[in-house]
């Protein structure tokens, strides 16, 4: 067993037209045995900055924790928000340093720029950035998330229409991971609102 | 560790991974902190690595836990001298497992205005090598107000990746043009490194190096040496599983370089259908929502009021 399919998880984010989402899975679990279907995967930065951790849930929640304290060290040092772009250099420092004892979990950095441009990223356990214009994914459901994902994407679209596509990916992949699923989490942020959706999807 | 003889000034610009001047950092970091009262190790910049997950993660191994894959550039990366300086190429596929996880990533690295490397390996190594030591190299220039020698890039990449016995594991082409005219090497992850007229690394090094072979020679123009290259890491492209998509070319000349990125797309994506998928409005089944009105960002707008 690898220790990324410990809890199982799938995240997976989408570029729209001046918009992006973020969609996570909600089960937490150790290996087969499932202990919560209400689990958070994707944390708030600041309004228009999210990041969705797959991988341990322990260190997930652990980097979650570093993240916030250096992004309020960011805060009281610039009186500013950090810029999505800045923010991935932060968290893949933080995690090259642990290069030879990694967290053994991989983020997914989704955020709106400057100009309200979305920036979305994903790295591996150990820092590599990978920076994409259309879709990044994460987590035990990643090989079908990539097929999902490179099918069902089109470019610039609009937020509603993104919520769709990105729900319909999540639940199409998670359905074929045994170690991720129980329900859905959405995250849909365009320059002036943020809407946040809980899936209906198979509980088995 | 080595020690560092170049003055610091920027600590931003030192990512943490950055070993070389600790000690100056250090002290005015602390100096910060501690004017903040806040723990000074909890946020030092003081670079190096840190193993205090290594043990907890040694015992998750030990009791048959698989350890982790990396991503991957198992790449091919060329390297050659033409007539008037350097060309350097390189596929654009990363890699994790069998999986590829980026069809069009960046594999010819910044390190200075007439210095770029080319990265195979480990994508986080390779990474952060070469921008540790580009930052490096900034400092210097700054001290000495110099142009930097690719001889000054091949001392730090080797010196570094040579303290870590092979555990960071990037395999480097570095090529640039300084005072001293055109310079092409290649860096082993161990350390060693082999001075060349043409050169390759990653997976596909076997496949372009063929190519190289049969087909490099001294004198080559610009146009004929971008075109064996292409030609070179086109070689990698379709013969190594490693290595795919598009053909990143930098071309570097004296006072002069060109970053021609995506210089050759042999791989277009040809089955998407034009209309895509769509999907009709509410049909996902959604249990709760939840609509968060952003704050509209206020924006000064300088008046001469407050001017002098």
């Amino acid at each position: 067993m690898s220790i990324f399919e410990y809890n199982g998880s799938a995240v997976v984010a989408m570029v729209g037209k001046n918009c992006f989402a973020l969609a996570s899975d909600r089960r937490l679990g150790v290996q087969l045995q499932t202990l919560a279907t209400d689990f958070q995967k994707i944390y708030k930065i600041h309004d228009k900055l999210y990041v969705g951790l797959s991988g341990l849930a322990t260190d997930a929640q652990t980097l979650y924790q570093r993240l916030v304290f250096r992004h309020k060290l960011y805060q009281l040092r610039e009186e500013r928000g950090i810029k999505p772009e800045t923010f991935a250099s932060l968290v893949s420092a933080l995690l090259y340093e642990k290069r030879f004892g990694p967290y053994f979990c991989q983020p997914v950095i989704a955020g709106l720029g400057e100009d309200d441009k979305p920036f979305i990223c994903t790295m591996d356990s150990i820092g590599a950035k990978e920076l994409a214009k259309d879709f990044v994914v994460a987590g035990t459901a990643s090989e079908s998330l990539y097929g999902a994902c490179e099918s069902m994407y089109k470019p610039d679209m609009e937020p509603e229409e993104l919520f769709e596509t990105v729900s319909q990916a999540l639940l199409a992949s998670v359905d074929r991971d045994c170690l991720s699923g129980w329900g859905g989490h959405v995250f849909i942020v365009t320059p002036s609102q943020v809407i946040e959706r809980t899936l209906k999807a198979r509980m088995d | 560790m080595r020690s560092c003889s170049i003055p610091c000034r920027s600590r931003e610009q030192i990512a943490s991974v950055s070993e070389t001047s600790r000690t100056s950092n250090l002290v005015s970091l602390r100096r910060t902190n501690l004017a903040f009262g806040m723990d000074p190790s909890a946020i030092d910049a003081k670079g190096g690595f840190s193993f205090d997950l290594c043990r907890r993660n040694a015992m998750l191994m030990e009791k048959g836990v698989q350890p982790p894959s990396f991503r991957k550039t198992g790449t091919t990366i060329v390297g050659l001298i033409f007539k008037d300086g350097v060309i350097l190429g390189a596929d654009t596929r990363a890699t994790e497992g069998p999986i590829v996880c980026d069809k069009n990533c960046e594999k010819i690295h910044y390190m200075a205005p007439n210095i770029y490397c080319c990265g195979a390996g480990t994508a986080a190594d390779t990474e952060a090598v070469t921008e540790m030591v580009s930052s490096q190299l900034q400092l210097h220039r700054y001290a000495t107000g110099r142009e930097s020698l690719v001889v000054t890039a091949l001392t730090m990449l080797k010196s570094h990746l040579f303290s870590y016995q092979g555990h960071v594991s990037a395999a480097l082409v570095l090529g640039g043009v300084d005072v001293t005219g055109p310079h092409l090497h290649t860096i082993y992850p161990h350390g060693s490194t082999d001075t060349l007229p043409f050169a390759t690394m990653g997976s596909g090094s076997l496949a372009a190096m063929a190519v190289f072979e049969a087909k490099y020679r001294e004198g080559l123009t610009r146009e004929e040496g971008i075109n064996l290259v292409t030609e070179a890491v086109c070689s990698g492209i379709f013969n190594d599983l490693g290595s795919g998509s598009n053909v990143d070319v930098c071309v570097i000349t004296k006072g002069h370089k060109e970053y021609l990125r995506n210089h050759r797309m042999p791989n277009p994506r040809t089955y998407v259908s034009s209309k895509g998928f769509s999907f009709a409005k509410g049909q996902t089944e959604i249990l709760s929502s939840k609509v968060t009105l952003l704050k509209e960002r206020v924006v000064a707008i300088e008046g001469d009021e407050m001017e002098e």
